[in-house]
């Protein structure tokens, strides 16, 4: 399946992308997609205990299965206000 | 359909247009709360600030936000409008309005949604000063994290 993953801030400046697409095995997990944006973009291990998630634009957790054509989002700490 | 009351937007804020959302004449009390860019953080110069948001997940949390007021102060009404892009020094960044019959509701709920905004808004904030650049990181955004939700509502009483 194809997912589309969305990068805010500091992720985003890291990967050098606010959106990349990505080829996952049917039923992976959100925190499948964030292990294989960790095994390519150094610094990304450094939010693993700190970001959180959303799928298609709704708070999701790691443990959240994926569908095919999800938008995934990973959100480093926030900062608004 | 978009709600007028939450929304993340590139341009200028208006405190008085965000007011004029929930006020109605049943509506004693208007509390607005305005945040604005400062030239100094923790000992740098700030120079100026990039906002940046996951803006239809930064809309929705505002609404679970109005909720959760709701469930506490079941009178109010709720409108919170987060701006984005480039702000400069003095600029509005944030504009919360809470209304109620009374006074005490309106302050309380207000108060309560700056405190939540900071918790679980997918917002950042990206800081240049002088001497470099920073991007702000704060809470970790989970809504679900009752503690977090306990710790905004003391701030309120």
């Amino acid at each position: 399946m194809h997912i589309t993953i969305r990068l805010f801030a500091r992720l985003r400046e890291m990967s050098g992308a606010g959106e990349v697409r990505r080829s996952l095995p049917d039923g992976a997990s959100v925190r499948a997609a964030w292990d294989s944006l960790v095994n390519e973009f150094p610094g990304f291990d450094d939010y693993s205990k700190v970001v959180a998630c959303a799928v298609n634009a709704d708070y999701a957790r790691m443990t959240t299965a994926l569908s095919d054509g999800d938008e995934v989002a990973f959100l480093p700490p926030v900062s608004g206000g | 359909m978009p709600d007028a009351r939450f929304r993340v937007t590139s341009d200028r804020l208006d405190a008085n247009a965000v007011s004029s959302i929930v006020s109605s004449p049943d509506c004693g009390a208007v509390a607005t709360f305005i945040g604005v860019v400062r030239d100094e953080n923790g000992g740098r110069r700030v120079l100026w600030l990039e906002y940046e948001a996951y803006e239809p997940l930064a809309e929705k949390t505002f609404a679970r936000i109005d909720e959760e007021a709701g469930e506490r102060w079941p009178s109010i009404g709720l409108a919170i409008h987060h701006r984005v892009g480039r702000l400069e020094i003095g600029d509005a960044s944030v504009v919360i309005a809470a209304t109620s019959p009374h006074r005490a509701e309106a302050f309380a709920a207000c108060r309560y949604a700056i405190e939540r905004i900071k918790q679980i808004a997918p917002i950042w904030k990206h800081e240049h000063f002088e001497g470099g650049e920073i991007w702000i990181e704060g809470a970790t955004a989970d809504p679900a994290d009752e503690d977090a939700r306990r710790m905004a509502f003391a701030q309120c009483t």
